[in-house]
């Protein structure tokens, strides 16, 4: 082995262009396997960091995995509200620890605007049980002020004592804005890497209060409420698109669920975040499966080259391993050699693929995080990744066994002089 | 104790596999240590076979191959391949060498498969040095790749590195086949200087007659072979 060494390596080189380029295919399709695993665990990360402390969900009866997405991840939009009535008979509950009102339906440039109550702020957490911390100003405390998400701030270049208007309604231009009720940010809120840094956050208050004179999407004609004269309004809110509730106990979950389906005043539910994730899952499972078989393919096909080139360069090698042989190379090491140049080169590309992978993960992180709001994470890889990179070396090493044992046959065959 | 004999060929037979007549049957053949015998045979005559057999990489269909009183055919396929580059030098008619080594690299691979001609070489760089320089070859070509060596000096190459760490037996294979006349002269002379010197036997083939003046003793494959010519 000691004596095998050096004479792989210098032969390599003597053919380092096709081998170079073996490589190159085997380093491509290790990168696109392990950037895609990547992307699919950091996107899982991503949708379970969103919402955590949270026991359950509560809205209006549907499709659990649709009241999730709207209320965490601000996809899509409500069928039904909850009554308000509903949301305070939950909130006395005596199993109930806290519950966040959460109010979707107006956006500002592109982003959600959420109504909720400065519970939101006290009780909200994300990722590993972290509370969500203030990069600048406080929470809201008056009828129009705004706290900001980290993204939105940054991206609309919004500092503590602007005045923004908001528009009426999700989605992009066009929209009818409250143009009479301009709200002042007081807050912005540190990078979460959850959808809550794309959120715009007032109070519930405020959210009835810009929508007095308005009915069914539009302005009534000819009223005109200023702000001034809202407060003389009463401006409890008459419904919510969601709650968030925190138990005393989370033995209580499903106890608490039962009794949020047996809600006698109006059909609900209460969703589990984990459950409904998982349900997402499932249903991604398949576009995962597809990611996967291609990036597997892909690797099966830089393999195959690999085995091809290598078996290629046999043809014109059997001289040089008939003189091997000659000098006391047994057929044992002329396997060998074929089939560590083939195992070395799985090697070289799976550790190459891992680092252009860490390199665009690096590079592109803060753009995909900027535009897609996914955080990808650059660190070491995880069990996904080693199993996808223990794979690929067992199939190189596999492969490479072909090349070795057509080698270790023909040396047999040609002992000291090849018939060429 | 009687020193066995260096190379010792009895009632020796071989047949392809496949095939009914032998196309090599040997009854007897002996070469003493340090002994330069000349071997005479047209192509086709067997004596590649006859080569391969003795180098231990065909076995005989019958009959004995010994080495150094080692009977070849009681060792296992690895031993017989150890047992060949620790006593054997080997030189053949035209590409010796591993294109992508070193002139140095190149007289120095015996040693890496072999302990016995690793340590029996000593300083292996010196005594690769010593044969080049013994060999006439300039020291600015030890670093080259061997592809840029005429024929006539990759040759001689061949031969450095089938004298390093002293084997018993140098088997030359038509090694001057690929040079002009007057340069096959000049490395007969260098090869059997240094057979003597390292004290190795050779084993020169060729089917150049002339070539076998300075050897001490002649022969001839068919007198050796009792098979019909054709049948090799």
């Amino acid at each position: 082995m000691r004596a095998l060494l050096p004479l792989a390596l210098k032969s390599a080189w003597n053919r380092r262009y096709s081998l170079g380029l073996t490589l190159l295919a085997v380093t491509l399709s290790v990168t696109l396997l392990l950037g895609i695993e990547r992307l699919r665990q950091d996107a899982r990360d991503g949708f379970a960091q969103a919402v955590s402390g949270t026991d359950l969900v509560v809205g209006a009866r549907g499709s659990p995995l649709q009241l999730l997405l709207y209320s965490v991840f601000r996809m899509g939009e409500a069928s039904h509200n909850l009554g308000w009535d509903s949301a305070r008979a939950l909130a006395a509950h005596p199993a109930v620890a806290w519950t966040i009102p959460l109010s979707l339906g107006d956006s500002h440039r592109g982003y959600p605007v959420l109504g909720t109550t400065s519970a939101y702020f006290e009780h909200f957490r994300f990722g590993d049980r972290q509370p969500l911390a203030f990069a600048a100003g406080q929470p809201f405390a008056g009828l129009f002020e705004v706290v900001l998400g980290a993204e939105v701030a940054r991206k609309l270049g919004y500092r503590p004592g602007e005045r923004i208007t908001l528009s009426h309604g999700m989605g992009g231009e066009g929209l009818a804005e409250h143009g009479d009720k301009p709200f002042t940010v007081v807050g912005i809120l540190a990078p979460t890497g959850t959808p809550v840094d794309r959120t715009l956050h007032i109070g519930l208050e405020a959210l009835e209060a810009i929508h007095l004179d308005w009915q069914g999407g539009a302005p009534i004609p000819g009223l005109n409420i200023p702000p001034e004269l809202v407060k003389k309004f009463d401006l409890t809110p008459k419904s919510v698109t969601a709650v968030l509730v925190g138990l005393k106990s989370r033995a209580a979950v499903f106890a608490m669920q039962r009794h949020v389906a047996d809600y006698r005043d109006e059909p609900l539910m209460a969703v589990l975040p984990g459950v409904a994730l998982s349900q997402l899952w499932e249903l991604l499972g398949v576009a995962e499966g597809v990611l996967r078989a291609v990036s597997a393919l892909a690797v099966a096909a830089g393999l195959a080259g690999l085995v091809a080139v290598v078996l290629a360069s046999l043809d014109q090698r059997r001289r040089e391993l008939a003189i091997l042989r000659a000098n006391g190379a047994r057929p044992r090491d002329i396997f060998l050699l074929l089939a560590l140049e083939g195992g070395a080169v799985t090697l070289a590309g799976a550790l190459l693929g891992l680092t252009l992978r860490t390199v665009l993960v690096l590079g592109l992180g803060p753009w995909v995080q900027a535009e897609y709001g996914l955080v990808l994470r650059a660190d070491w890889p995880g069990s996904g990744e080693l199993y996808a990179l223990g794979g690929v070396l067992l199939a190189g090493l596999l492969a490479s066994l072909l090349p070795g044992w057509r080698a270790y046959r023909l040396s047999l065959a040609d002992g000291m002089t090849p018939r060429l | 104790m009687t020193t066995a004999p260096l190379l010792l060929l009895e009632d020796l037979e071989f047949r392809w596999p496949g095939q009914t007549e032998a196309c090599l049957d040997i009854p007897a053949l002996r070469l003493e240590a340090g002994e330069q015998v000349f071997l005479h045979g047209a192509s086709g005559s067997g004596k590649s076979t006859l080569l391969n057999l003795v180098a231990g990489v065909l076995a005989p269909t019958r009959g004995r191959v010994e080495v150094l009183g080692q009977v070849l055919g009681e060792l296992s396929a690895a031993d017989r391949d150890r047992f060949r580059v620790d006593h054997v030098g080997l030189i053949f008619q035209q590409f010796n060498l591993i294109p992508y080594l070193s002139v140095l690299d190149n007289v120095l691979l015996p040693c890496r498969f072999s302990r016995r001609r690793r340590e029996r070489a000593g300083d292996a760089r010196a005594a690769a040095a010593t044969l080049l320089r013994h060999l006439d070859l300039a020291e600015s070509l030890w670093r080259r790749p061997a592809t840029q060596l005429s024929v006539g000096q990759q040759q001689r190459v061949a031969a450095a590195r089938a004298l390093i760490g002293r084997p018993e037996l140098l088997i030359a294979d038509e090694p001057t086949s690929a040079l002009d006349a007057a340069r096959q002269e000049a490395f007969l002379d260098l090869l059997r200087r240094e057979c003597v010197d390292s004290g190795a036997a050779l084993l020169f083939v060729s089917h150049h007659r002339r070539l076998e003046r300075g050897f001490g003793r002649a022969l001839a494959m068919a007198e050796l072979n009792r098979a019909p010519a054709e049948a090799a």
